[in-house]
């Protein structure tokens, strides 16, 4: 990776240096370029912060974390972005992780991520968050950009499948869409098919941005001008596509092995989520069912939409035990469409459980990639939000648009 | 000589006084020092690795965050030497904390099931409080004796 300008992370957290991480956490800022530090303070702040932030709590280091926030937004000490970890299951801890992430967030424009980590968490974890967090932090001026100018290629290497779209003059003139086998080959794959949809050459392509799982192997096989990761690309195709560039949204990805939940601000991500410890919550877990059902996945949207999640018994969020109740239901008589509803309900349920928590959930609700196509899902998120969800057009290209988009920064250079 | 566990585990003050009156104080800061001072790889040293808070198991279940359970790998070992302890209730944050009120929770908890001599005492607010204090630790540690020595 290029070296970048140092991007000042203030780490407020209760329990790192005791769960024997802080050295991850420090060794994922350091390849992105980062450094932590440790907003200082004074002893009679510590003391006076649970009377200024009006929360009271039982653990010190707690109250350090508000006395450290205060600080932050007051402007006494100076940050570029802002990491806020708490133990994982530690309930005390999770409220304020989230109050002073909201606080921070409504009081300033420093980005803020928040984390819970258990000793297990490593810096390879924590570095797509941190590059997306210094991203944000670095790159403003980029991110910004609301049309998307000259030639330009996108390419997305996810976990499940490969995209890559070529833009012009803020238009989608080609897609390519193919299933990841080899990060290389499905790349140039995907490109190739875009190519001959927009009826161009590789050296036409005047600025190429890649993203996702595979984006550092195929820096180097695209000579990238852009490899970002898909927290900040996924958030800016979302909202391009969406027609959502000013004011606030909430973007949703359910992914192949992760799930990405961003609030985004003008376009600019300000808070956000990556969840992956289980598959039962992934795109994976629909992939499964549309098997066991004998469909394809592309047809398991309709399906859904038809079915009534209620009449199928889900006794498990885990992808082994889903999948078996869904079964045992089918044993049972269920309908198909029953089933497929109770599959999507059950990721997005975990979705809004485990993730939608974190963040300040505003309208619009744009849903994004591949997943989103598969209709019972939106529509179970309308169901447990109660609000309407917006699916852009093309929204399963949205990493590779967001890749075109802001690599058209680049041309000039 | 007794090994004399204090609350907070980090006190300079409590480690100082249990010290000055002829004690041993068994202070958190001896066991990080251990870690420090111990050879090996890491340069700066490593406090405390990964591995804690699953030292910290045999102290708290796996359910209980990774943050209580690292504390209770320095703090374990140290209450189950302990022959005595001195235990200051709520104090100030300036006089020592180990951060997180679960974590003393536990401690206080387990340091009461010891079958040892406790002393319990309110932090002291005011000068003639402290004095009190004072005096009150070192009638306490005079009466533990000689320990086994």
């Amino acid at each position: 990776m290029a070296k970048e300008s140092l991007v000042k992370i203030a780490q407020l957290s209760c329990g790192s240096e005791y769960s024997g991480i802080q050295k991850e956490i420090d060794t994922a800022a350091s390849i992105v370029d980062a450094e932590i530090f440790f907003p200082e303070i004074s002893i009679e702040e510590v003391r006076n912060v649970e009377e200024d932030f009006g929360f009271k709590v039982a653990s010190p280091d707690l109250k350090l974390m508000m006395a450290r926030a205060k600080a932050i937004v007051e402007g006494k000490t100076m940050a570029d972005a802002v990491l806020i970890a708490s133990c994982f299951r530690c309930a005390e801890g999770a409220l304020v992780r989230n109050e002073i992430r909201r606080y921070i967030y409504a009081n300033s424009k420093i980005p803020v991520i928040s984390y819970s980590f258990t000793e297990r968490t490593t810096s390879a974890t924590l570095l797509t968050r941190l590059e997306a967090l210094t991203t944000t932090a670095r790159r403003r001026s980029l991110l910004a950009r609301e049309h998307q100018e000259g030639l330009t290629a996108g390419i997305d290497s996810g976990s499940t499948t490969t995209k890559a779209v070529i833009m012009k003059d803020d238009e989608i003139i080609g897609t390519g869409w193919v299933s990841t086998i080899k990060v290389v080959e499905s790349a140039n794959e995907a490109l190739d098919k875009a190519l001959v949809e927009a009826g161009i050459t590789r050296d036409e392509i005047q600025a190429i941005g890649v993203t996702g799982y595979g984006r550092f192997l195929l820096s180097d096989e695209f000579n990238a001008d852009l490899v970002q990761e898909e927290i900040t690309v996924n958030s800016k195709g979302a909202v391009y596509l969406a027609n959502s560039q000013l004011g606030p949204a909430t973007v949703i990805d359910i992914g192949g092995m992760d799930n990405k939940a961003i609030a985004v601000q003008d376009g600019i991500p300000g808070m956000f989520t990556m969840g992956g410890i289980c598959a039962g919550a992934s795109g994976r877990f629909l992939e499964m069912t549309a098997k066991r059902l004998g469909v394809d996945i592309t047809e398991l949207g309709d399906l859904a939409v038809k079915g009534m999640q209620e009449k199928v018994e889900m006794n498990s969020y885990c992808i082994v035990f889903g999948i078996q109740s869904l079964v045992n239901s089918l044993a049972k008589g269920s309908a198909q469409e029953d089933v497929a509803a109770a599959a999507c309900y059950s990721v997005v349920e975990q979705v809004f459980e485990q993730q939608l928590q974190e963040i300040d959930v505003k309208e619009p609700l744009i849903m994004v990639g591949g997943s989103s196509l598969i209709e019972g899902v939106p529509k179970a998120m309308e169901e447990l939000l109660k609000i309407k969800v917006t699916v852009p057009p093309q929204s399963q290209y949205i990493g590779a648009v967001g890749a075109a988009l802001l690599v058209s920064g680049f041309i000039d250079k | 000589m007794v090994k004399v566990f204090i609350y907070p585990s980090n006190s300079l003050i409590l480690s100082d006084l249990i010290d000055r009156f002829g004690h041993e104080p068994l202070a958190v800061m001896r066991e990080v020092g251990k870690k420090i001072r111990t050879a090996g790889l890491d340069s700066p040293p490593i406090n405390i690795t990964p591995e804690d808070p699953k030292i910290g198991l045999k102290y708290a279940a796996v359910e209980v965050p990774s943050g209580v359970r690292g504390r209770m790998a320095l703090l374990g070992p140290l209450l189950e030497e302990a022959e005595a302890a001195v235990i200051v209730m709520e104090p100030d944050i300036g006089f020592g904390c180990m951060g997180c009120a679960r974590t003393n929770e536990l401690v206080n908890f387990l340091v009461r099931t010891k079958d040892i001599p406790i002393l319990e005492l309110d932090y002291p607010r005011t000068e003639e409080n402290a004095k009190a204090f004072v005096h009150m630790i070192h009638d306490f540690l005079d009466g533990l004796g000689k320990g086994d020595e």
